[in-house]
């Protein structure tokens, strides 16, 4: 009797799911969904090395100051970092004055109860980076934690921003509706194609680098994705040590407990 | 003999790994002891400037500093000659004006406003608060008594008031910690 | 509850002896896993895996507790104190992804400790009940697991908690009033997060009460073997302490370097980027997914895309996603096979290996593709394969199979019959 329930009712679901496949399977031939510019033009982020990839991966300090140049004077007109703190700057190898420099190079909001106005005053170390008020197209979002929001994050990000081109003839041909919106900029690295952010990188020597590197707009990309690696995840370093030393102890550990196991299991068959 | 160096090469090896296990156990604790401790933002927030030009003889303010009160008072040159008539070597916790202000800014005195008794807010520095018998702070919780200069001279506390790590930044500006 | 042959707790110390009159925990923790359990000396490194889930639930109770002292379940602050603890708490990083990763370790534990009952026919009387408190662990873990992750209120916590309340919308009548009160509100908010922070709390230490449960079930039959045979004799078994302590103490080690290289190396490998963007109630991410683990299931429930005999395909896929554990429920009757272990049964080997495992292996992919083809008709030959094993093959199966020859016993087993023979006039002698 159970036996018979049962399989009635193994019947009902797999009926129900051959019929759905059935239907499926047939608006599949009759009707198969038309291809999207997206679905062919999209592009994987380009490869690429950082000093932080792998499990001996590390921050190069030089690298992310650079990068922090770029960010602040091209990206920050836009673009928050908000979980950031003008103290987490020491680990980039900012000197405590340094920090407290660029930290009143920014603008903070603060309420004053006795006017009831949200005013600014100039930042200090333990200030968070400030919020941008953007009032143009798209939404800017913040960047703190971009490298970790985005599949691939700091190759992503490198690739978008020397990743600006004019749309393919290929595509207007395929998808003549595809054309890009006016105030949007092709990129083929972007999600849906069309970006609202302006090219940032513009020409070569942009940014002025305080280590003399020369700013070539591949050098920028790189080494603000660099940065914005480490503001999303500025225990990188700390994590691999600490990973490794873990790994070796529990590698001993584990051979013991196997010798341990034998020893204990000896002259048992099982 | 060769047997006996088997078991005890044996011992050794149950015994390393019951030691391993161990370590392993302590290595566990230590991050899960040390979370507890101030995290990095709470550690950082530790200087605060005050701006004290419109602290009128007499007057005080209360400002915060880690998260507690601090007092800075502009002392009347009357208080001033109050505290310095006091006999230090009377005192529970002996200290001079002197000592507990800058030098040529003795009126500045510039105090936790913590009772070292129990950690309450003693009394003295709003508008209107009583002062106590001594004409300091008075700690309403268990009635510890300070004096001018903010030292303790009746009642349970063991300290003087603790002053703080401070500069004058500018003449009206003060940076605590 | 234990075999005659079990040694009996015996305390020396005067104060183990007064301990043990007053309050047996001692003796209980010595039945439970010391030298007084008698376990089948056959098991293979499958059997590991229950301890290692005991394990992970420990882990992720400490972790958890950690992570709940440095949270404000507010949708205000919810991400902020996540990110707040990742880089300003002491080792605050450490324990986040130990928590996040350990919530996928888990579930692998679990999902092998499950697929070996499959195999081993663990389900079967006597050990039903240990069975049915195991399905229900599984359940309690995917409430927790789910509830968990909408804490860090990113992109993919709010639209997971959307989209799975949302599931309770397809019941006719009561839907969705029963929505509503599940999120406390129109959508997720605050009076969600709240009740699901708490919750979350809660539930795992009622997953250790039914692990509790579990265990106890677990310890009137004793442990199943590879064999499916039941223990006969002294010589079947060996003492858990040290035997078995020291197999899973070296078990341990491997899951612990496998746990860490994860956490060290990986930490982010098994999540998804769109939860590091702070919660919008006004744009989904493109392609939503739950966390791995719920893969199989959600496979299932987007694979009913058209309604069936007037039933909804929306109410036939929420039906067939909880059926589709449900059913684990009835297994110990539906498999009428007198055999227990796979390893006997030719037949449902055969079906063990070339439908369950593949089928599952394709749910598992299907669920984190996305909702296109080819992937939802795969998921649909898979998921019409999965309920076909359960509710038809497996009673049909258990019916006409004819098992294999089982060995006499588990040292027969283990020894061969000539050494078991020779072992058969004394029963009490110690196997050297």
């Amino acid at each position: 009797m159970a036996r018979i329930l049962s399989i009635l009712v193994g019947l009902f679901f797999t009926v129900a799911l051959a019929w759905s496949f059935g239907k499926g399977a047939y608006t599949q031939i009759t009707d198969p969904p038309a291809a999207t510019a997206e679905h062919e033009f999209h592009l994987a982020p380009r490869e690429y090395t950082f000093v932080s990839d792998g499990i001996l991966g590390r921050f190069d300090r030089e690298q992310l100051q650079r990068g922090f140049e770029v960010y602040k004077e091209i990206c920050s007109t836009c673009h928050a970092i908000r979980h950031v703190a003008f103290r987490d700057l020491g680990a980039l190898g900012y000197s405590e004055a340094e920090v407290k420099a660029i930290a009143k190079g920014f603008q903070v909001p603060v309420f004053n109860p006795a006017t009831g106005e949200v005013e600014t005053r100039a930042g200090m170390a333990t200030d968070y980076f400030p919020p941008v008020v953007y009032a143009g197209q798209g939404t800017p979002p913040d960047l703190s934690l971009i490298t970790k929001a985005r599949h691939e994050g700091p190759q992503y990000v490198r690739s978008l921003l020397t990743g600006y081109q004019d749309q393919p003839a290929d595509l207007l041909k395929k998808f003549p509706d595809s054309k890009t919106p006016d105030g949007l900029h092709y990129n083929p690295y972007f999600a849906n194609l069309n970006i609202a952010m302006p090219p940032p990188l513009t020409a070569d020597g942009q940014v002025t680098f305080s280590d003399g590197t020369k700013a070539t707009k591949e050098q920028m990309a790189t080494d603000v994705a660099a940065f914005l690696v480490w503001t999303a995840e500025p225990k990188l370093e700390k994590r691999h040590q600490t990973g490794l030393a873990v790994l070796g102890f529990l590698l001993f550990a584990t051979v013991m407990g196997y010798l341990s196991y034998r020893n204990i299991w000896a002259g048992k068959k099982h | 003999m060769a047997e006996a160096d088997g078991v005890r090469r044996r011992d050794f090896i149950n015994i390393a790994a019951v030691s391993a296990a161990g370590v392993a156990g302590v290595g566990i604790v230590v991050p899960l002891v040390s979370q507890m401790s101030a995290s990095a933002d709470v550690l950082a927030a530790s200087s605060t400037e005050i701006d004290i030009s419109s602290i009128q003889p007499g007057q005080a303010i209360k400002a915060i500093f880690r998260k507690q009160p601090v007092f800075v008072r502009n002392l009347t040159p009357h208080e001033i000659e109050e505290a310095n008539k006091v006999d230090v070597s009377s005192l529970r916790d002996p200290q001079t004006l002197e000592q507990r202000t800058k030098e040529g800014k003795t009126n500045w005195l510039i105090t936790m406003g913590v009772c070292t008794h129990l950690g309450c807010v003693p009394l003295g520095a709003g508008e209107g608060e009583p002062r106590g018998e001594f004409g300091g702070y008075f700690c309403p919780c268990h009635g510890s008594t300070y004096d001018t200069a903010a030292r303790i001279r009746k009642g349970p506390a063991p300290k003087n008031l603790e002053v703080p790590v401070y500069e004058f930044t500018k003449d009206t500006v003060v940076k605590i910690g | 509850m234990s075999f005659p042959w079990a040694k009996e707790y015996k305390p020396s110390h005067p104060f183990m002896q007064w301990m043990d009159e007053k309050l047996p925990i001692p003796r209980l923790v010595y039945n439970a896993v010391g030298g007084g359990y008698e376990v089948p000396r056959n098991l293979n490194y499958f059997w590991n895996f229950g301890f290692l889930a005991g394990l992970c639930l420990i882990l992720q109770i400490v972790t958890g507790v950690v992570m709940a002292m440095h949270y404000a379940a507010n949708t205000a602050v919810a991400f902020d104190t996540v990110e707040m603890t990742m880089r300003d708490v002491n080792w605050g990083w450490l324990m986040r992804y130990a928590h996040a990763n350990g919530a996928s370790a888990f579930f692998v534990v679990i999902y092998i400790h499950i697929f070996r009952g499959f195999f081993y026919g663990s389900y079967k009387a006597p050990r039903e009940m240990v069975w049915l408190l195991g399905v229900v662990i599984f359940l309690l873990m995917m409430a927790t697991a789910f509830m968990g992750y909408v804490l860090p209120w990113g992109q993919m916590s709010f639209w997971g908690a959307k989209v799975i309340t949302g599931l309770f919308s397809a019941i006719p009548l009561v839907g969705e009033p029963l929505q509503q009160w599940l999120l406390g509100g129109f959508a997720p908010d605050n009076a969600a997060l709240n009740r699901f922070f708490s919750l979350h709390f809660l539930l795992p230490f009622v997953i250790l009460g039914v692990v509790i449960l579990h265990i106890w079930a677990l310890h009137i039959p004793g442990s199943s073997n590879p064999t499916g045979v039941e223990v006969k004799s002294e010589s079947d078994t060996v003492p858990f302490y040290p035997y078995y302590v020291a197999k899973d103490g070296w078990a341990i080690g491997v899951f612990a370097i496998l746990f860490c290289a994860m956490v060290f190396f990986f930490p982010n490998y098994l999540g998804h980027p769109d939860n590091y963007i702070p919660a919008n109630p006004m744009s989904t991410p493109a392609h939503i997914v739950p966390e791995w683990y719920f893969w199989p299931f959600y496979a299932i429930l987007r694979a009913f895309t058209q309604d069936f005999l007037f039933i909804p395909a929306k109410l036939m896929g929420v039906m067939a996603m909880f059926g589709a554990i449900l059913v684990w429920f009835f297994l110990p009757w539906l498999d009428k096979s007198p055999v227990r272990s796979g390893a006997y049964r030719p037949l449902y080997r055969k079906f063990f290996f070339f439908g369950l495992l593949p089928a599952m292996a394709v749910l598992f992919y299907c669920g984190g593709a996305p909702a296109q083809e080819p992937f939802v008709m795969l998921s649909q030959l898979a998921g019409l394969y999965y309920f076909a094993h359960f509710l038809i093959i497996i009673p049909i199966v258990s019916a006409i199979e004819k098992p294999d020859p089982l060995p006499f016993s588990i040292t027969e087993a283990v020894l061969g019959a000539d050494e078991e023979a020779k072992l058969a006039p004394s029963p009490s002698a110690t196997v050297a």
